[in-house]
Parts: structure tokens; sequence; C-alpha cells
């Protein structure tokens, strides 16, 4: 955690509100995202008890498991969840636009807008993920078939997931992660995954201070959690009676009737005070104004959605259960560039993130007190428009000298630092020398050189294209990593688990398993 | 009894002392260094009562489904005498599937302490046939009906169903159940865990997956005494347990290796401590109560008296962490341990805010802290300031 954010958090302890930590939205939002709240059943793989999904919020649409531990009721929810999310993918398939690759020598098309999906908490979209792998394998024929839609769904659950783990991606966004990412609470991490009292502490009720409204909103009673995991108090007094009358209803119509409506009563209950607070979530979120490289962003989604609606248009296989070792390489590889791109566009974007830089010494605001715009280096073959400017700044610089840093402000020009002289008063002064973005004469276009006087931020954060890497085919993979897949020896090492390895989710198991059986039971 | 347990006795009130379990013992190495949680556990206070009492109920409760789901998939891998346990246990260890095996139902009977020794007396006659002492006829007799047999080299594995085993837990003897013990696949003991969480393509939720580790360490750890106390080499028992859950999204066991080394030395540490709590009651003072019939009042001005180390991660694992949650607010530590040391470990909200404003004379041992505060405060102002 950064010092900001936890001064942050300090502020909202004594003011009793979460205060800011973004000055400018960093996601972007749909005009018409799919709102989703899953339950799932207690003890079971992943089993959905209920849903509320809907792209308004008049318009929540409730989706029950009657008896969740019956295989054919689940698929059938999955079938029913279809209904609802493929039509909404489909509608993203209008429009399309050309965007030139390879240097205008070839053209692709990518559709104009994409799908949003929003869950309470990274737990949903835990959830989506293992919801999406176990049906996206389905079959639709043989000894157990399950609805034409359900594989489908599996795949697009699958996609949304994925792309949940690429940093700077809203095509799937848990609520509790977009609103911490905007404010800080006086609560703790662990705390901050609970949506109701997240925004208990964001925006408390009239007379309440945030601590308040967050501790009212810690009983299941009065809030129930955002799932996907339910009260146990509720599973235990209401739903397990309540099932229990469904499967004692048996073929008894009426009975039945009215166990299903019982059920159906109850789960809207639990589910209802979480969808609107996903709507109020989303409501706080759009009040903030866009950063300026959220839209190229989402342009990204755009692209990464127009790629998969292809790959499915052109019967491409479900994504695997597990990559093999040269695209979990180039996974790794995407995610980290991701990652550091989304960290840069972040601190540029908005000036309350670049003040996390300045506190760390990365980056420094400092005044223009001299400026040579026409400084002209001759030294070398040809003569090169090099203009110097000096900056003094009250900030700790910790940038050596030749490092190239750029300006937010200016993120096409480079600047080398070429003399660092600490002064007076503890300030420092930062002679840099610029180039690009000036024009392609000796003299600079005006505008293109700070002027005296003017305050610029200047940072050792760079947006800078860095070309991808380059990764051996499949059947090239070295022996370093198994060598081709196939022929693997290695495989056969007896895999021991350590559980305290940090990560995503433990690793229990190294060994190569196979496909799954189209028959695998989902109970 | 010795005043240590006069003194616990006193504590606790008037009720017996609640009995640890390999849960509840796995869930005091989550915070090692809380005096208060440790004085409370050392003594068996009923915390959930305590809590209660004191106007902080803990929400901990198990779903009807989750105990449903977890009984019946332990009935699923344990029948047909743990011919398909044996099987997984075997190909996962890496040795051959014995032919045979013997099974002994070790979970009946209600006296606990007969229960222990009849555990025991079997656990340290199935010692590895590749030890001169496992050749006990008189206990192999015990197991499966071959009492005329002379105990070969080759002997057949054995497995126990739910063995009860004891372990010294603040001087009480605590008794501790776990799912299975195979004896003698692999030349040793494995700790068997049957839990009916998920492992999907190889993984599990690793909250899950760390609990159960600490929990099979605790069963790993009492085993071993078991054996050291019969004068055999604790080492018999592996620190690799098998751990059988569901495989995907189906009913199908699979079993895994858990390596619990490091847990084990954890739980070995917290228990060496619980064992010397008379040090840690010399600092707790002597009208120190947690009795639940006391009224409210009193309780919570005794338990202020005793310190607690509150942080954000008891909500899971401690009974009164809701109250000391509210002790602690206005605390840094209590937005977590890495805010704390984000703010320079300042203690106190109140503190890092006057620092930050600059308006406080410094400690010279702050002097740091204190110059990052303010140069955050700065910058947070100019940020705030700049988009206004």
């Amino acid at each position: 955690m950064s010092t900001l954010r936890a001064l942050a958090a300090a502020q909202a302890v004594a003011a009793g509100v979460a205060q800011p930590v973004a000055t400018v939205r960093h996601l972007h939002l749909s005009t018409r995202p799919l709102v989703l709240v899953p339950l799932a059943m207690a003890g079971e793989a992943n089993a959905p008890l209920a849903a509320m999904v809907g792209t308004a919020p008049g318009d929540g649409r409730l989706l029950i498991v009657p008896q969740p531990r019956n295989r054919d009721q689940r698929f059938a929810f999955a079938a029913e969840l279809a209904a609802t999310v493929l039509p909404y993918v489909a509608a993203h398939r209008g429009a399309n636009e050309a965007v030139s690759v390879d240097r205008g020598r070839d053209v692709r098309y990518r559709y104009l807008d994409a799908p949003q999906v929003l869950v309470p908490n990274p737990a949903g979209v835990t959830f989506l993920r293992l919801l999406g792998r176990s049906t996206r394998f389905r079959r639709v024929d043989g000894d157990y078939p399950v609805p034409m839609e359900v594989p489908l769904l599996g795949r697009w659950l699958t996609f949304f997931a994925e792309r949940a783990e690429q940093p700077g991606s809203s095509a799937l966004l848990a609520m509790t992660q977009a609103l911490t990412l905007h404010w800080a609470t006086g609560q703790s991490a662990v705390e901050d995954l609970h949506l109701p009292a997240l925004l208990g502490w964001i925006a408390p009720p009239a007379g309440l201070t945030g601590a308040e409204a967050a501790a009212r909103a810690e009983d299941p009673a009065v809030c129930p959690p955002a799932g996907p995991a339910t009260d146990p108090g509720f599973d235990n007094r209401l739903l397990a009676p309540a099932i229990e009358a469904y499967t004692a209803a048996g073929d008894d119509e009426a009975a039945r009737v009215e166990a299903y409506a019982r059920l159906e009563r109850l789960l809207r209950d639990q589910l209802t005070p979480t969808w609107e607070l996903m709507w109020r979530g989303l409501g706080l979120l759009r009040a903030l104004p866009p950063g300026a490289r959220v839209a190229g962003r989402w342009d990204g989604d755009r692209d990464a959605f127009t790629a998969h609606a292809e790959h499915v248009d052109d019967g491409g296989a479900p994504q695997p259960r597990r990559d093999g070792a040269v695209a979990a390489a180039a996974r790794l590889h995407r995610l980290e560039r991701a990652a550091a791109t989304y960290a840069v566009q972040r601190a540029y974007d908005d000036p309350l993130v670049m003040a996390e830089y300045r506190l760390t010494g990365e980056a420094f605001v400092g005044e223009v007190v001299l400026a040579d715009p026409a400084r002209v280096d001759d030294s070398g073959r040809r003569p090169v428009l090099r203009p110097r400017i000096q900056l003094v700044t009250t900030e700790p610089v910790l940038v050596p000298v030749g490092a190239s840093l750029s300006s937010p402000a200016r993120p096409g020009q480079k600047a080398r630092v070429v003399f660092v002289t600490p002064v007076a008063d503890g300030k420092t002064e930062v002679v840099l020398e610029l180039s690009g973005g000036m024009g392609r004469g000796l003299t600079a276009t005006p505008g293109s050189v700070p002027e005296v006087g003017q305050r610029l931020c200047y940072t050792t954060l760079s947006e800078a294209y860095v070309p991808s890497g380059a990764f051996p085919a499949v059947e090239e993979t070295p022996w370093t990593h198994g060598g081709p897949p196939g022929a693997s020896p290695l495989a056969a090492v007896p895999p021991v688990v350590d559980p305290s390895s940090a990560g995503r989710a433990a690793e229990v198991s190294g060994a190569v398993e196979p496909e799954p059986d189209p028959d695998e039971e989902w109970a | 009894m010795t005043s240590s347990e006069q003194r616990l006795a006193t504590i606790r009130g008037g009720v017996p002392p609640r009995r640890h379990n390999a849960r509840t013992i796995a869930a005091l190495t989550g915070n090692p260094g809380c005096t208060r949680r440790a004085v409370l556990d050392g003594a068996g206070v009923d915390k959930p009562l305590l809590a209660e009492r004191i106007g902080f109920p803990a929400g901990f409760g198990q779903s009807r489904f989750a105990i449903t789901r977890g009984n019946a998939f332990e009935a699923q891998v344990k029948a047909d005498g743990g011919a398909e346990l044996l099987r997984l246990v075997a190909e996962r260890l890496g040795v051959p599937v014995p032919a045979v095996a013997s099974w002994t139902d070790l979970g009946d009977g209600a006296d606990a302490v007969d229960r222990e020794q009849r555990s025991a007396a079997l656990l340290a006659a199935a010692l590895p046939a590749a030890m001169p002492d496992a050749a006990a006829p008189e206990a192999a007799s015990s197991d499966g009906g071959r009492a005329d047999e002379q105990v070969r080299p080759d002997e057949p594995a054995a497995l126990f169903d739910h063995p009860l085993l004891g372990l010294d837990v603040a001087g009480r003897r605590v008794h501790l159940e776990p799912d299975l013990v195979a004896a003698r696949l692999g030349g040793r003991f494995h700790v068997v865990e049957i839990k009916s969480f998920p492992v999907i393509d190889g993984q599990a939720d690793p909250a899950k997956l760390a609990a159960a580790a600490v929990q099979s360490a605790v069963y790993v750890l009492a085993l071993r005494e078991l054996l050291a106390g019969n004068g055999h080499d604790p080492q018999l028992v592996s620190d690799e347990v098998v751990l059988v859950c569901p495989r995907d999204f189906a009913n199908q066991p699979v079993a895994h290796l858990l390596d619990v080394r490091k847990q084990l030395l954890v739980v070995r540490r917290q228990l060496d401590r619980m064992a010397r709590l008379d040090t840690l009651l010399t600092a707790v003072p002597a009208d120190f109560t947690a009795d639940p019939a006391a009224d409210a009042a009193t309780l919570v001005a005794s338990l202020s008296q005793v310190p607690a180390r509150y942080a954000p991660d008891c909500l899971a694992s401690c009974e009164l962490a809701y109250f000391c949650r509210d002790e602690a607010r206005g605390q840094t530590g209590a937005l977590g341990r890495p805010a704390r040391e984000a703010l320079g470990g300042i203690t106190s909200v109140d503190e890092v805010l006057a620092l930050a404003a600059g308006d406080r004379a410094v400690d010279p041992e702050q002097a740091e802290a204190a110059a990052l505060l303010r140069a955050a405060a700065r910058l947070r102002a100019d940020a705030l300031g700049a988009s206004a």
C-alpha cells in the first residue's frame, strides 16, 4: 500500500467518510452494462443457487435453482443465464470500424462497442470463471447432453473472466475493486471486500458516519452478504427448510408451485439489496470524469471482444483448461505488459496517482526557470535540435544523470537529465535536454518547448512503446519448459505442494491431466 | 492442581474449559503475538459466549449444506472398506497398490480416554514393517483376524479410520480425530485428510488449502508424539499429508500431497508458547476475569487490562475479533498491517494526521516518518487542489 493511500485511509477514519484517491475515473463504463449478482450453494463446487441479472435497475431478472444439487437443474440455470447473457453479447456485434495495422499496410475491423459485465466482488469473478469452466466443455449430444447455448455461455464467461485478469480491462469488473480504485475507506482491505460496508463508507446514509454505516452493513440480518457465498444463518434457518419443502413436494404440483414461490421470495430478498447497491456504486463511478486514456484501453477490450467473437464464429476450440508452456509464457508476458502500461497511464491521467511517484522520487514537479529553445547539438554527423530547460523543484529528485524522463503534458517528448544540482532551502535544480515533438527543422515549433514560468511534472514513467517479446512455436517448446507437448517425461514427477506459496490459486498438482470427459458429472 | 491451573480456572469462571480441536489449534497460529488470545484460549474460555455477553457476537457459523456435503463426501470416499481410498493414497505416494489392507474403524466408543488408548496401541503396533519393533503379534491379531499368523516383513498396509490422538495444549490433554491414518504405505505413517472443497484443474481455493494444511500439521504432530512416547522415531510419520478432495466439479476423489513442514514448525512454536502460559500469566492482573457470568462492564474492563494485537485477519479466526476491532478503532493497525507500515509505523491515526499537518513537535525517532507524512499530505493536497 502506498503511503498516500494509507494517509487517505487515516483521513477517512478522522472524517468518518471515505476519501478520494483518484481525481478521474480509471475504467470504462458502458452505457448499458450487464449487472450480474450470483449466489452459490455452500459446500458445493461452484453450484449456482440463484442470480439476479439485467441491464437496468428496474429490470433485474431473478434466476433460481430450486435444488442446487440436481445436475439437470444446474444446466437449466446455465441455459436461462445464457438466454440473458448471449443476446446481450450479440447486441454489441453491430457496426464496426476499420483499424489500420502493420503501419497501414493492412486493415482489420473491430466492433464499435463491447459488452461489459459487472459483479459485486472478486469472488463473483471467480464464480463466473468456474461457471465458465464447468460449462464450456459440455456436449450438446451424447449421453449427457446439455442445452445448446450452455457451452457457448461457458466460452463467453471464460472470455470475460480472462479479460478480468488483464490490468486495465473493463470487460468484467468487480464493483468493490472498481470503488476502492477511486476511494480509500477507514477500514481494512479485507473489510472493503464487503460491498455494503464499502458503500457505507463512501456514501453513508444521512446521520451516520462511514464507520457506523459499515458496522450496520455487517449484520447479515440487515444486509445480506453480496455473494456468491450466502450467510450460514440464512442457509440453516430459511434456505434449507425451503429447499426441503420443494424436494418433498415431489409430484404434487400445487405444493411444488408454492414451495418454488417461497424459495423465489427468499432468494429475491437476499439478492435485491446487493442488486440496488450495484447500481448505486455504478452511479458513484459515473459521476467521476473518465481519464484521458480510458477510451484507449477500452479499444483493447473491443479488440479482444471482436477477436473472440470471430474465433467462435470460425468454429474455434473452447479455451483450454490449462495453457501449454508457450501459451502460458505469452500470457504472462501480455499481462505484465498490460500491468506496466496501466500503471503509467493511470499516473499520466491523474495527478493524485502521479503524486505517489512524486513521493517515492520517481517523478517531480518543478518550475521552468531557464529555457534555451534554439539550442542545436552539432557535435554529431548532422546538427540536431536539442533545447535545454532548467527546472527548480522542492521535491526530492532521485533520478540519475543520463536518465530519460517524460512529462504527462508532453508525452511525445523525451527529456534527458543533464545536471541535478541541490541548492539552498532543500531545492534542486534539474537541467533537461529535450528531443522529439518539436517539428522537423532546426527550429522548434512554437509552444513545443516549455517556457519560463511553467510548472511541469517529469517522471521516469514512460508511455513509449515496448515491443512484445518473441515466443517459439508450440512444437518448438524448449526442453527447459517440458519440450514439445506429447513427449513429456517430466510429467511423471510426483507433485508436492507448498500451501504457503503465494499466488492467485495454490497449485496442487503439476501432473498433466487429460481433457475432461464429456460425461464428467457436475454434482 | 497447580497454581497456574487454579488461575486459569478462576479466569474461566465456574464452567468447564472448552475443548480444543484441530481447527481451533490451527486457528491459534493465526495471530501468535496476541496475549489476550493466548490467555483466553489457554484458559479454555468460552469465547463465543464471552463475545456475546460484551455485546460483540461473532457471526461464526457453518452452513448446514457444507456440513452435509463434507460428511457425504467422506462417507463416499471411505466406502467399501476404503478400497478406493487405498488405491488413491498408494498411487499418490508412488507405491504399488496393495492387494489387501486392513481397515480398523476407531471412530466408535464414547469414552475418549479409552478410545485414545486403543488408537495408540493399534497405531504403535502398525509400525512400518521395516522396523524391527513393528512385530507385535498381539496387535496384529486385533487388526483383521490374522491372529495366528506370524508378522511378516511384507505385511499389508493398514488403514485406521478416525483414530483418536492426544496432544497437550496449555497443560491439558486435547483429543484429535484425523479422518484417516495410513500405515505401512511407502514405509511410513501418513495422515490422510478428506476435504470436500474441489480441486479444479489442479487448483484449490488457497485459503481452504492453507487451513487444511495447518489442521493436518496438528495431526502429524500428535501422531509423532505418540510414536516418540512409545520410544519410536517420530520421523516415521511423514511430513507429507495426503489430501483427498473432489476433482473438478465431480464427486470423484483425487489425492494430492501437501508438504506441511512449515506448518509443523508454526504449530509447534505456538504450542510451546501455550505451555509456558505461567510466564504470560505473570503479566496478567490478579483480578482478571473472563467468566461469562460476570456482568458486561466488568468483563470489558477486565479484558482491556490484557493487551490484544488486533489485525483485520482476526475477523476470520477469532470470536473476540469484533470487540478487539472496536477497541482498536483510531489505530493504524486496524487499517491493516500494510497501511500501518506505509504510515511509517505510527500507531494512532490522530498522531498520523498531526504529524502530516506538521503541527506537533516531532520526536527524533519519528523524524523520518514525520517527513514522509508531511510530504505525502502536501502532495495529496496539491493534487486534489489542482483537480478542483
